[in-house]
């Protein structure tokens, strides 16, 4: 057989074998997603109907309180809820990790690399072997069921990791930046400022994106720790939709997908702010 | 008047000490250039000028300001780092004004300020572009623009041609000492190059291990070095050293080598040295010169028979390495012609040129 055919045959193979491969792994978010916009009837149907026959809103409006039907699961509080205590431990996060990158990266200190050591390995701890302990903890301190409780837990969670990539950006940014921005006239607060931060901004942001979606998707904590409409945040709001009896699995896929796209814009964003190029062509080339 | 001083300075790195307690005066515009080795302490000598390194012990002066507290931006100075440290973030103009703009000047005089340094090096066209897409020499120019809009006191270099090729190199030597004539300002420039050093200093100060071996105007140290390390460091190709020992032959003073080889001792040099003393004997490339070139040499001189092991052309100029001793030399031939491996040659040795160093302590016995 000619060559290029054989080449060319190859290819088709190989694309044709990514293709069912992504199709697996993307079939059941892709169910969820076709759940979402269909009847509960439609979903429960046997033999099943698997392309929709009745596509629409009806769904979302009822999970928010619009229109006829609604649902007595409060998820506009559970949405506040996880956007609230998203935002400020990512913010927080983002402020300690910013602070203990610098100081990684910049500053020599006693204990420097054993520290830098004790905090990664804090994350190879599974979070859910924490949830005994602290929820002793949180019940003690009057933290259960209070959004501050888990903004604490998940601070923690992602303090070690916003410091291990802030650290690595600035690491990246040569010393000598800092010390011309110096020399140039600045205070050590303003050479960060003006030249080390702008330079490290899209490592700090994409940090801030990890962090942000490891407490916007997170489970197993929080289902321990909340318990009620004060502070259950969306993942947990999702087992509301399971009765005794029934699981009403139209809604429940509705709110998953209302879940998965602000994680899905910023997975879109975190991509983008990766390709870090911008600290190249300041020094030697 | 921005003279620098520097006193019994230490720097101490934990419990190593890096640089021992230097002292050092640099006049008002003087381009002062410290080299040596890697790890001799000069670059930290300058960071701590800087400020960018704090001072163990001792003090500096800018002017007649104790500077050893100061942070960097209160010293007036600025500096060119070796890797340039140009903000990537910022364009050639706005990494000129960064400067005067954190100072609080107004717009338009910084907008004078630094289309006169752009056209003082010829950057005017770069001035949209930013550090990324500027080649090296570019790169270079800008950063040295950056130093100069802020008219400092005093200019500090950090090895900064080190990143450049060779040719580069030899260029912007000129064009930093076309600057210092421009902008008569003190500079202190850190290399470990002895031809930079050698072509742009009013003053060398040679380091080696911390401590300052020798200050002195490059003909000074090229012709009278104080000790083993400098007459070896100093120069290119450098210094021939032979290790003998001083006998007394007919009545004068001689160096003995390796298979009963002597030269014998300048006349100036004779009573320093004592019979049985061990002796390094050093001397330059160009002091060793082929009988053929027919030039007379100044002084004493010596005459030996040499083969040649390798000749390296040079184009105005030829380098022949031979074996004198037991120990590889270097001999200068002026009027070049191809030199077969091998051939034998008589040379003539400028005695009086030549240098005797203490074998033990490395000293120049003619200082």
């Amino acid at each position: 057989m000619d060559r290029v055919l054989k080449k060319r045959i190859g290819k088709i193979v190989t694309w044709f074998l990514t293709f069912v491969l992504m199709l697996i792994i993307s079939v059941p978010g892709l169910w969820v997603v076709l759940t979402a916009f269909r009847p509960n009837r439609e979903v429960l149907a046997k033999p099943a109907i698997w392309i929709p026959q009745d596509p629409g809103w009806t769904n979302f409006a009822k999970i928010f309180g619009f229109g006829a039907e609604q649902i007595a699961i409060p998820v506009p509080a559970y949405f506040a809820n996880s956007l609230i205590i998203a935002s400020t431990s990512t913010v927080i996060a983002l402020l300690i990790g910013m602070s203990g990158g610098y100081a990684f990266a910049r500053y020599r200190f006693k204990f420097k690399n054993k520290i830098f050591l004790g905090l990664m390995l804090s994350r190879t701890v599974p979070g859910i072997a924490l949830s005994l302990p602290i929820f002793i903890i949180w019940s003690r301190l009057g933290l259960i069921d209070a959004k501050l409780g888990l903004i604490i837990v998940y601070v923690a969670l992602n303090v070690p990791f916003t410091i291990w990539l802030i650290d690595g950006f600035f690491r990246q940014i040569p010393k000598e930046m800092s010390e011309a921005a110096q020399v140039d006239g600045c205070t050590r607060w303003q050479a960060f400022w003006h030249i080390e931060f702008p330079l490290a901004k899209s490592g700090i942001a994409s940090a801030g994106i990890f962090a942000f979606l490891t407490s916007w998707n997170e489970y197993a904590l929080a289902s321990n720790l909340t318990r009620s409409t004060d502070s259950k945040t969306l993942p947990v709001g999702l087992m509301d939709f399971t009765a005794q009896f029934t699981i009403d699995w139209a809604g429940m896929s509705a709110m998953a997908v209302i879940i998965i796209i602000p994680a899905l814009i910023l997975t879109f964003l975190v991509q983008k702010h990766l390709i870090a190029g911008l600290t190249f062509g300041g020094v030697k080339g | 008047m921005a003279a620098i001083r520097i006193r019994d300075v230490v720097k101490n790195y934990g419990k190593l000490e890096v640089v021992h307690g230097i002292n050092l005066d640099i006049a008002h515009n003087e381009f002062v250039v410290l080299v040596g080795p890697s790890g001799c302490g000069k670059s930290t000598t300058l960071r701590m000028i800087a400020g960018l390194e704090d001072i163990t012990g001792g003090e500096i002066f800018i002017g007649d300001r104790v500077v050893n507290d100061l942070p960097p931006r209160k010293r007036d100075i600025s500096m060119v780092f070796q890797n340039y440290a140009l903000y990537p973030h910022m364009t050639v103009r706005e990494n000129l004004g960064f400067g005067l703009k954190i100072a609080k000047l107004a717009k338009p005089v910084i907008e004078e300020r630094v289309n006169e340094a752009a056209a003082i090096l010829g950057i005017d066209e770069l001035m949209e572009r930013t550090p990324a897409e500027l080649s090296g020499g570019q790169r270079q120019r800008v950063a040295m623009g950056r130093a100069i809009v802020r008219h400092p006191q005093v200019f500090l270099f950090d090895e900064p041609l080190s990143n450049l090729d060779a040719k580069l190199r030899v260029q912007m030597r000129t064009e930093i000492k076309r600057l210092h004539q421009t902008v008569r300002t003190t500079i202190v420039y850190v290399t470990h190059d002895q031809v930079e050093a050698m072509t742009l200093a009013d003053r060398i100060v040679v380091m080696k291990d911390g401590y300052i071996e020798q200050v002195g105007s490059p003909l000074e140290v090229f012709e009278h070095p104080v000790n083993t390390f400098v007459a070896t460091f100093i120069g290119s190709p450098p210094m021939n050293m032979i290790a003998g020992r001083i006998v007394k032959k007919d009545g004068h003073f001689h160096i003995a080598f390796q298979a009963d080889q002597t030269v014998p001792v300048a006349a100036d040099l004779a009573r320093t040295v004592t019979e049985g003393q061990e002796v390094i004997f050093g001397f330059r490339a160009d002091d060793l010169m082929p009988d053929e070139h027919a030039m007379p040499i100044p002084g004493a001189s010596s005459r030996l028979r040499l083969k040649v092991d390798i000749a390296e052309p040079l184009g105005t100029e030829t380098i022949l390495f031979c074996n004198f001793a037991g120990k590889d030399i270097q001999a200068k031939m002026l009027n070049p012609r191809p030199v077969p491996p091998g051939e034998v040659m008589d040379f003539s040795l400028a005695i009086d040129k030549a240098h005797l160093f203490d074998a033990a302590s490395g000293h120049n016995l003619r200082n």
